[in-house]
C-alpha cells in the first residue's frame, strides 16, 4: 500500500490521486497473471493473494500477516474470555472436548414443537383469521420433510485424525467439514484446504444472495501448504463473532497451535469462508472448520419467518367480521334477557315444561348461553376454508399462466406469497425501478470513443463497425489500450469449457458485456489469476515491458474528474452527454503507467448497453399506458442520472414531452434550496391540476434526503398530487422510505425491480413483484410474484389481480349471507318456541350446510369472470371498481346482509305457514327450511355468477342433487332424528309446491332490483358486459362515436385518476358510473375539480342522448 | 383526466368510419324500437304463468277441504276456577259437544285436536324424551335425557320418561252421528316408521302409562295432533255429538283446546296459503313485467352503450 500511495504522491495528475484513494478505500489490489516477477508489496488489510510458486506465496503471506499483526491476546484479556463468549465463540478445530457449546447442525424451518403447536397457533390464529391451521400444519410439515432431506445428507467430517460419514445435522461447530465438487456447503465453514495448489477455491452463492457469478474463495493464510494429511490433524482455534445475518461480513481470527506454523494470529473475512447452501465449483475438494451450524448459519439468521401481508381485503373481511361478532352478541344479549323474562312471565305456567320454582341463580345463563350457541353459526367458520383455497388456486392461476411465461428465459411466472392476490387488483402505485425493469438490462457493446474518435453508427452496433475493426487490425495503441482495459479490469472469471471455448462468468451485466465485446475483437482472457479485481480498478503488470499500469473503470462523474483538462476531456463530456441522450448506459475507462513519470497517454472510453426504446423491454410503454387508464400512478426510482432517468421515462410513455405534459424539477444542494424548489413544485401543480396537463416532478437522492427528513409532510401532499414522479440517484433505503410514505398515505403500493438495490423496496411495498431477470434472482426471491417480463405487469394487476379481488369479494360476502341466512332463520323459529333458544335444524344438517351445501357450489366462482380478459384489457378503467373497494365494503355488505335478512323471513314465514296445523312437526318443518334455503343458495349463486363452464353448472344444481341425495341417506338411518322425513316430505306435492313458492318470492325481488339497477343505474361494468354479450366485436366505434358526440355534450365527467384520500366507496356502492364518486376526497379540499355534482349530471345527459 | 386516445379512432381511418356509423346508427335504432328487455319480461311473466295456476289448484284444493273447528275447553267448564277444576282428579269431567255438518264429508275424515298457545318446540319440552328408551327392551335405563321427568319418586326410570310422555293429551273423544255411536279409528295414527322401528314394537307392552300405547307414540312426534279418524262419509247436515273427557289442563297457561273435523286432499289439510300466495305472487309478477315494458316504452334506454362509461365521455374543453 505504500508503495501506491508513493506512487500516487510523485504523480502529478489528479487522475492518480483520486484513483489511489479509491484503491485504499476498496481495498483490493489484484495482479495480472502470468510468470514474471511477482508484485511483493502488495499488501491489504483483506487477503490479496498473489499466485505463482507456493513458496513465495506462503513468504509474502507472513509479511502480510506482519503488516497487519494485531496484539495477541493477553492474559489479561484472556481472562475476560468467558464474558467475551457472550459476544464471540471460540471454535476449536477438530476438538472434541470443546464441541458441546454450539448447537449441532441440524436445521429447522418449521415454525412449531409439538409443544407450541397449539398455544402459538392458537395465537396467529388470532391475529390473521385467514390463516388456517390445517394448511399452516401441512406447510410446516413439508417444511419439515425438506428439512430432514437436507439433515440426513451425507458426508465427510474428520473425527480424530480419521475421515468419517456421518449426516449433515450431525455436524458440530469445530468438525473439519469435506466438501466436493458441485456439493452443497451444508454450514458455514472456514476454509482450511482445497485441490487448487495455489489454495483457492470457486463457489456459487446464488442461494444465499442470488448473484449467479462464481465467487473466488480463498485460504487462511496459516493454512496455506498444508499436507491432504496434515489437515486432519490440524488444531487451532478460531474467534468469531456471534451469529449474524450479515453475509457480508465475517471478522474473525484464526490461530493454530502448534506443531502448525507458529501461534500469531490472523485475521479472518468473508473470502476465507464458505457459507452454507452455496455450491462448490470448479474445484476439486475443499475442506473447512464448522464455526456456525444449523439455524446459527449466516443463511439460518437471515431467512427468518416473514411477516405475513394482509391485504386490504382480508382486513376489510375482518372488520366486517367484527361487526358481526357484535351484532350477535348484541343479538345474544337482547334475546337472552327476553327469554328470560318470557321465562319468568310465561313459561312458568307452562306445566309441561316443569321449570323448577327455585332454581341456581345461574340458570340465568342458561338461556343466553343457548342462544350465544344459536348464533355462533353467524360468523362463518368455513370462510376461512374457502378464502384458503381459492387463494391459492388464484396463485396457482398465476403459475399456470401460459400468457405470462417468459419464453426467452423459459421462466413462467410465479406466485411465492398465495396469499394477496386481491391486493393486485386495488394497486394504486407502482413504484418501479428503471434497470431492468423497465429496460430489459441487456448489455451490449454498442458506441465508443476512444482518444476523441467515436465508433460505433446510428444503427449502433460498435463491434460491426469498419472504422473500430480497421483501427483493431492496423494496432492503434489507443485502441489496444482501449481493449486490455474492457479485458482486464473487471471480476470477470473465464470458465473453459472441455471443447476449448470460453465463458465468463460476471457479476454485472456491464462486465459481461465489455469482456464479451473485446473476445469478439480478438482480445480474449485466457485465464485471469489475479480475481481479486478491484471494483473500479486494478493495478497491472504488464509482463511483456515489465511496466505496471493502473486501469480504471468508472461512471463519467467519477472518472473525468481525474482526467486531465484539456480539449479532449470536452469531447469525452460531449459524447458522454450525447449517449446518455440515447438512453445508452456510459461508462468510463481510463488508464496510465504508475511508474512512469510522465504521463504518457490516457484514454477514455464510453460504451454502453443499449437502452433505446425499440429494443428495450417488449411493451413497456403499452404496459404502463394502460395501467395508467386504469387508474394506477407510477413512480420510477432510480439509481441513474437525472438526464438518462428522463429519457427512459420519455421513452416508456411514462411522461410525456413539453405541450402535454410538464416536469417539475426539485433540486438544489442545500436545505433551503430544497425548501424553495419544493414550495414552487407543489404550488405548480396545485394550480395546474385542473388542466389536462400530465405533470410529473423530477427529484434525486440529494433533495430527496433532505426532503424526506424536513419536509416530509409537504412532500406527501405532493406525492398525492402527483401522478407521476422520477427519483434519480436513489439508495435503496430511500426507494423503502418512499413506498412507506406511500403506504403511510393509505394508498395500495406495488414495488417492481429485479436487482439486489429493490429488495428492500419489495418488501416494504404490499406487493413486492420481483423481475427474474438477468442482474441475479435476489429480488425475484425477495418478492411475492416473480414475472419474467414488465409487461406482464399489466396482466398480473388487470387479469389476476381483478379477477381475484372480485371472486373474492363475492365468496366472503355470499359466506356471510349464507350464514346469516341459516341464524336468522334460528332466532325466528325461536319466537315460535317461547324464546328458549330450541335449535329448528339438527346438528347433522347445520354441520353439512355450512361445509356441504353452500360451500361448495360457490368455490366454483374461482372460474368466473364478469368480463372477458380482452375487454378488461381495452379498458383498463374498469379496475377502479377494485381499487375503490367498491365491491367489498360496508355498503356491498349491508345490501347482502339485508338480503340474507330477507330471504329469512320468506324461508320462515312461507315454512310456517303452509306447514301450519297437522303437519308443523319439528322435524319437517326444518327439514323444508332447510330445502328453502338450498334453494335460494342455489339460484343466488346462479344470479350472481356471470359466466358459466361445466364445473359451474355441475357444482350448483349438482349440490342440489347431493343434498336429496344425502338426506334421504339419513333419513333411512332408523336411529337418526330424522328417519322417514324426506321420503315423506317427497312424497307430497305441497313440499314442492312450498319450495317453488320460496323460490318464487325470495328470488322475484332481487331479480327486479338487479333488472332495474342494470337498466337505470348501470355500473361501468355492467355496461361492459352487456356490450360483451350484445355486440362485442363493436368496440371500435366506441371512439368514432364518442368523438361524433362530444360537440353536442356539453357536461362531461373526467375520469379522475388521481387517488384522493378517504375513498368514499362506501357511500357510492356501484350506483354511479362516475368512477370519480369514490374517489372523491372527504378530507381534501383541494380538490375543487372533482365535483360530485360531475357524477349527478351525468345521468340526464345520457338520458337526453337517447 | 385520461380521455381514450383518438388514436384508435383514427385507425379506422375515414373510409370506413363512415360506413360503420351508418350501420351502428340503424343498429341503435333498431334497438330501441324493438329493444323491450326480453329476457327480464319474459322471465317475469313465466313466473306469472307458471304460479297463477298453481295458485288456483291449490286454492281449490283446499277450498274442497271441508273443516270444522269447535273450541270446547270454555264451555266444557262450567266453574269458575278452571284450573282447580281440571286439576281435581274426582270431577266427572265428561262434555257434550254436538256439531252440525254443514256440507257432506268424504271419508276418511280425520280427527285432530288443536291446542293454542302450547310450546311444543319449547327447547325444554322437545329435549325431554329418550328415543333410546322407546326403541329397545332393554333401554330402561337410558334416561339421561329425559330430565326432569326422569325417574319417579322412588327413583325407578320412568317409562316412557319425560316431558312429552308425561304431559301426554289426555281427553277422549267418542263420537256418534245422528245419535249412532260411530267408531274411530285410531290406528295408523303414528307414522307407520315410528311402530316399526322408531320404537320397538316389543316396547309397548311395557308401557305403563295410561292411554293407548298407538297414542303415545303418536305424541312422541312431539306435535302430532291427529286423534284418529271416521272412515265413513258424514252427510251434510248430520249432527255429530262428541263427548269429551276434559282431562287436559291447558287452563293453567290460557291455552285453548278445539276439535277438528277435516277431510283430506292432494294439498294435505284445509290451508288457503299457498293458494293466495301463488296467485298473489302470480299477479305480481304480471303487473311487474307490464311495468317493466311500459318503462321502457316511457324510458327507452340503450343496454351496454359504451359510450355510458365516463371515460369515454370525452369533454369539449379537453379535446386530447
Amino acid at each position: 500500500m505504500a508503495h501506491v500511495t508513493r506512487l500516487a504522491r510523485s504523480a502529478p495528475s489528479s487522475l492518480l490521486c483520486t484513483v489511489s484513494a479509491s484503491l485504499c478505500l476498496t481495498g483490493h489490489i489484484a495482479r495480472f497473471s502470468g510468470p514474471g516477477p511477482l508484485l511483493r508489496e502488495t499488501a491489504d488489510e483483506s487477503p490479496a493473494r498473489s499466485y505463482g510458486e507456493l513458496d513465495a506465496a506462503a513468504e509474502i503471506w507472513r509479511r502480510t500477516a506482519v503488516l497487519v499483526l494485531r496484539p495477541s491476546p493477553s492474559p489479561s484479556r484472556l481472562q475476560f474470555f468467558a464474558k467475551l463468549k457472550a459476544m464471540k465463540r471460540f471454535v476449536y478445530i477438530n476438538d472434541e472436548s470443546y464441541q458441546n457449546d454450539y448447537c449441532d447442525n441440524r436445521i429447522s424451518n418449521t415454525k412449531y414443537t409439538l409443544w407450541n403447536f397449539l398455544p402459538k397457533n392458537l395465537w396467529e390464529q388470532f391475529r390473521f383469521v385467514t390463516l388456517s391451521a390445517t394448511k399452516e400444519a401441512w406447510d410446516d410439515y413439508n417444511r419439515y420433510i425438506s428439512d430432514r432431506q437436507a439433515n440426513e445428507k451425507e458426508l465427510w467430517i474428520v473425527k480424530n485424525g480419521s475421515r468419517k460419514h456421518i449426516q449433515a445435522q450431525d455436524i458440530q461447530v469445530g468438525n473439519i467439514v469435506w466438501i466436493r465438487e458441485n456439493e452443497e456447503v451444508p454450514c458455514d465453514l472456514v476454509l482450511l484446504g482445497t485441490s487448487e495448489p495455489q489454495g483457492v477455491c470457486h463457489v456459487e452463492t446464488a442461494a444465499l444472495d442470488g448473484e449467479t457469478d462464481l465467487k473466488t474463495r480463498v485460504i487462511p493464510p496459516p493454512c496455506v501448504g498444508l499436507e491432504f494429511d496434515q489437515l486432519h490433524k490440524l488444531k487451532g482455534v478460531i474467534e468469531c463473532p456471534v451469529p449474524d445475518k450479515d453475509i457480508r461480513r465475517f471478522d474473525a481470527n484464526i490461530h493454530l497451535f502448534p506443531p502448525f506454523i507458529d501461534n500469531d494470529i490472523c485475521p479472518l473475512s468473508i473470502n476465507n469462508t464458505l457459507l452454507q447452501s452455496c455450491y462448490l465449483r470448479n474445484t476439486e475438494w475443499a475442506c473447512g472448520v464448522a464455526v456456525y451450524t444449523g439455524n446459527e448459519t449466516k443463511l439460518g439468521m437471515s431467512r427468518g419467518v416473514p411477516e405475513p401481508k394482509l391485504t386490504a381485503m382480508d382486513a376489510m373481511i375482518d372488520k366486517l367480521t367484527g361487526a358481526i361478532f357484535l351484532f350477535q352478541l348484541s343479538l345474544v344479549v337482547v334475546l337472552g334477557s327476553a327469554g328470560n323474562i318470557w321465562k319468568d312471565s310465561e313459561a312458568r305456567k307452562q306445566w309441561y315444561v316443569k321449570y323448577d320454582d327455585d332454581e341456581p341463580w345461574y340458570q340465568i345463563l342458561v338461556i343466553p348461553l343457548r342462544f350465544e350457541l344459536l348464533c355462533s353459526i353467524m360468523i362463518p367458520i368455513s370462510i376461512k376454508v374457502s378464502l384458503d383455497f381459492v387463494k391459492s388456486l388464484y396463485a396457482k392461476f398465476i403459475d399456470w399462466d401460459e400468457e405470462m411465461f417468459d419464453l426467452e428465459n423459459d421462466t413462467p411466472a410465479h406466485a411465492a406469497n398465495t396469499a394477496i392476490s386481491e391486493d393486485l387488483g386495488q394497486v394504486e402505485y407502482v413504484l418501479t425501478d428503471k434497470t431492468g425493469t423497465l429496460t430489459e438490462n441487456k448489455m451490449i457493446f454498442r458506441r465508443c470513443c476512444i482518444g476523441g474518435t467515436s465508433y460505433g453508427n446510428e444503427c449502433g452496433d460498435a463491434l460491426k463497425d469498419v472504422e473500430l475493426l480497421n483501427a483493431i487490425a492496423n494496432g492503434s495503441p489507443h485502441v489496444i489500450k482501449f481493449l486490455t482495459v474492457m479485458t482486464l479490469c473487471n471480476t470477470v472469471i473465464p470458465i473453459k469449457s472441455p471443447n476449448g471455448s470460453i465463458s465468463y462468468k460476471a457479476q454485472s451485466q456491464d462486465e459481461d458485456a465489455l469482456v464479451n465485446a473485446a473476445a469478439n475483437l480478438h482480445m480474449v482472457l485466457v485465464s485471469k489469476n489475479g480475481n481479486i479485481a478491484g471494483r473500479m480498478s486494478v493495478v497491472v503488470l504488464d509482463c511483456q515491458s515489465g511496466k505496471i499500469l493502473l486501469l480504471s473503470k468508472g461512471a463519467d462523474e467519477a472518472v473525468l474528474p481525474c482526467a486531465y483538462s484539456g480539449q479532449q476531456t470536452k469531447t469525452f463530456v460531449d459524447a458522454v452527454d450525447k449517449y446518455a441522450q440515447l438512453g445508452l448506459r456510459t461508462l468510463c475507462l481510463a488508464w496510465r503507467e504508475l511508474e512512469s513519470e510522465e504521463y504518457a497517454e490516457w484514454s477514455r472510453l464510453f460504451k454502453e448497453a443499449n437502452s433505446a426504446l425499440t429494443d428495450r423491454e417488449v411493451g413497456v410503454p403499452e404496459t404502463i399506458e394502460i395501467l395508467r387508464q386504469s387508474g394506477i400512478n407510477f413512480w420510477m426510482l432510480t439509481g441513474d442520472k437525472q438526464s438518462t432517468a428522463i429519457q427512459i421515462a420519455l421513452l416508456c410513455n411514462l411522461i410525456s414531452s413539453e405541450p402535454k405534459g410538464q416536469l417539475l424539477y426539485i433540486n438544489g444542494r442545500t436545505e433551503d434550496e430544497v425548501a424553495r424548489s419544493l414550495e414552487r413544485v407543489i404550488l405548480t401543480m396545485r394550480i395546474t391540476s385542473s388542466e389536462p396537463k400530465e405533470l410529473a416532478f423530477v427529484v434525486d437522492g440529494w433533495a430527496l434526503e433532505i426532503i424526506l427528513t424536513h419536509y416530509s409532510e409537504a412532500f406527501t401532499e405532493l406525492a398525492v398530487l402527483s401522478k407521476t414522479a422520477l427519483c434519480c440517484r436513489v439508495t435503496p433505503s430511500q426507494k423503502a422510505q418512499l413506498v412507506k410514505l406511500l403506504k403511510s398515505c393509505d394508498y395500495r403500493t406495488l414495488a417492481i425491480g429485479d436487482g439486489g438495490n429493490d429488495v428492500r423496496m419489495i418488501q416494504q411495498a404490499h406487493i413486492g413483484v420481483g423481475i427474474s431477470g438477468r442482474e441475479g434472482l435476489q429480488a425475484a426471491r425477495a418478492a411475492d410474484y416473480s414475472i419474467g417480463k414488465f409487461r406482464f405487469l399489466k396482466r398480473l394487476i388487470l387479469v389476476h389481480g381483478r379477477y381475484s379481488y372480485n371472486r373474492t369479494a363475492f365468496l366472503s360476502q355470499y359466506s356471510f349471507y349464507k350464514s346469516l341466512l341459516i341464524c336468522f332463520i334460528q332466532i325466528f323459529f325461536s319466537f315460535l318456541s317461547g324464546i328458549a333458544g330450541t335449535s329448528l335444524f339438527n346438528s347433522v344438517s347445520l354441520m353439512a350446510y355450512n361445509v356441504f351445501y353452500t360451500s361448495i357450489p360457490v368455490l366454483t366462482t374461482v372460474l368466473d369472470k364478469d368480463l372477458s380478459e380482452k375487454t378488461v384489457m381495452q379498458n383498463p378503467e374498469i379496475l377502479l371498481y377494485c381499487q375503490a373497494g367498491r365491491l367489498l365494503n360496508p355498503s356491498t355488505f349491508a345490501g347482502w346482509f339485508g338480503r340474507s335478512l330477507y330471504h329469512a323471513i320468506v324461508i320462515f314465514l312461507i315454512t310456517i305457514h303452509a306447514y301450519s296445523n297437522e303437519r308443523s312437526e319439528m322435524e319437517e318443518l326444518s327439514m323444508v327450511a332447510l330445502s328453502g334455503s338450498i334453494w335460494l343458495q342455489a339460484f343466488v349463486v346462479t344470479l350472481e355468477m356471470n359466466s358459466f363452464t361445466f364445473v359451474q353448472l355441475l357444482a350448483i344444481w349438482g349440490n342440489c342433487i347431493a343434498f336429496y341425495a344425502i338426506n334421504f341417506f339419513i333419513s333411512s338411518i332408523p336411529s337418526s332424528g330424522m328417519y322417514t322425513i324426506m321420503f315423506r316430505l317427497c312424497k307430497q306435492p305441497a313440499y314442492w309446491i312450498t319450495l317453488l313458492l320460496i323460490s318464487g318470492v325470495g328470488m322475484g325481488p332481487v331479480l327486479a332490483l338487479k333488472y332495474f339497477r342494470y337498466t337505470y343505474r348501470p355500473s361501468a361494468i355492467n355496461v361492459l358486459q352487456k356490450a360483451e354479450r350484445s355486440r362485442g366485436p363493436m368496440y371500435s366505434l366506441v371512439n368514432l362515436e364518442s368523438q361524433l358526440r362530444s360537440d353536442k355534450d356539453t357536461m362531461m365527467v373526467p375520469v379522475a385518476t388521481t387517488p384522493v384520500k378517504g375513498k368514499s366507496s362506501v357511500y357510492e356502492p356501484l350506483l354511479s358510473d362516475s368512477p370519480m364518486a369514490s374517489r372523491r376526497s372527504l378530507g381534501s379540499s383541494s380538490f375543487d375539480i372533482f365535483q360530485p355534482a360531475h357524477s349527478r349530471t351525468s345521468y340526464p345527459r345520457n338520458i337526453k342522448a337517447n | 383526466m385520461r380521455v381514450r386516445s383518438p388514436k384508435n379512432a383514427s385507425l379506422f381511418g375515414s373510409l370506413t368510419g363512415r360506413l360503420r356509423l351508418t350501420r351502428h346508427v340503424a343498429a341503435r335504432g333498431l334497438l330501441s324500437l324493438s329493444g323491450i328487455p326480453a329476457p327480464i319480461v319474459g322471465a317475469f311473466s313465466l313466473i306469472g304463468i307458471v304460479f297463477v295456476p298453481i295458485g288456483l289448484a291449490s286454492l281449490s284444493a283446499s277450498q274442497a277441504i271441508v273443516e270444522l273447528v269447535d273450541r270446547y275447553d270454555a264451555e266444557c267448564v262450567s266453574a269458575s276456577d278452571k284450573v282447580g277444576f281440571i286439576q281435581d282428579t274426582k270431577t266427572d269431567k265428561a262434555c257434550t259437544r254436538t256439531i252440525t255438518v254443514p256440507k257432506p264429508m268424504k271419508g276418511p275424515v280425520h280427527i285432530y285436536y288443536q291446542l293454542e298457545n302450547f310450546y311444543q318446540n319449547h327447547r325444554r319440552y322437545v329435549k325431554s324424551r329418550s328415543d333410546k328408551q322407546l326403541r329397545y327392551k332393554d333401554a330402561t335405563n337410558l334416561i339421561k335425557t329425559c330430565e326432569p321427568e326422569g325417574t319417579s319418586a322412588d327413583g325407578a326410570p320412568i317409562v316412557p320418561c319425560g316431558l312429552i310422555a308425561w304431559s301426554l293429551f289426555n281427553d277422549t273423544y267418542s263420537f256418534s252421528v245422528n245419535k249412532k255411536a260411530i267408531e274411530v279409528n285410531k290406528k295408523n295414527i303414528a307414522w307407520e316408521s315410528d311402530k316399526s322401528s322408531k320404537f320397538g314394537s316389543d316396547v309397548y307392552p311395557k308401557i305403563s302409562r295410561k292411554g293407548d300405547s298407538l297414542v303415545a307414540a303418536s305424541w312422541m312426534r312431539k306435535c302430532q295432533k291427529l286423534y284418529g279418524r271416521i272412515e265413513s262419509d258424514i252427510m251434510a247436515s248430520d249432527e255429530i255429538t262428541v263427548v269429551i273427557q276434559n282431562n287436559y289442563n291447558t287452563y293453567s297457561f290460557g291455552g285453548t283446546k278445539a276439535l277438528v273435523l277435516s277431510t283430506t286432499s292432494w294439498i294435505g289439510g284445509k290451508n288457503n296459503f299457498i293458494g293466495v300466495a301463488y296467485v298473489a305472487i302470480g299477479g305480481i309478477c304480471f303487473f311487474l313485467a307490464l311495468c317493466f315494458v311500459i318503462l321502457h316504452v316511457v324510458k327507452p334506454r340503450t343496454l351496454g352503450d359504451p359510450s355510458y362509461l365516463s371515460w369515454n365521455k370525452e369533454s369539449p374543453d379537453h379535446p386530447n
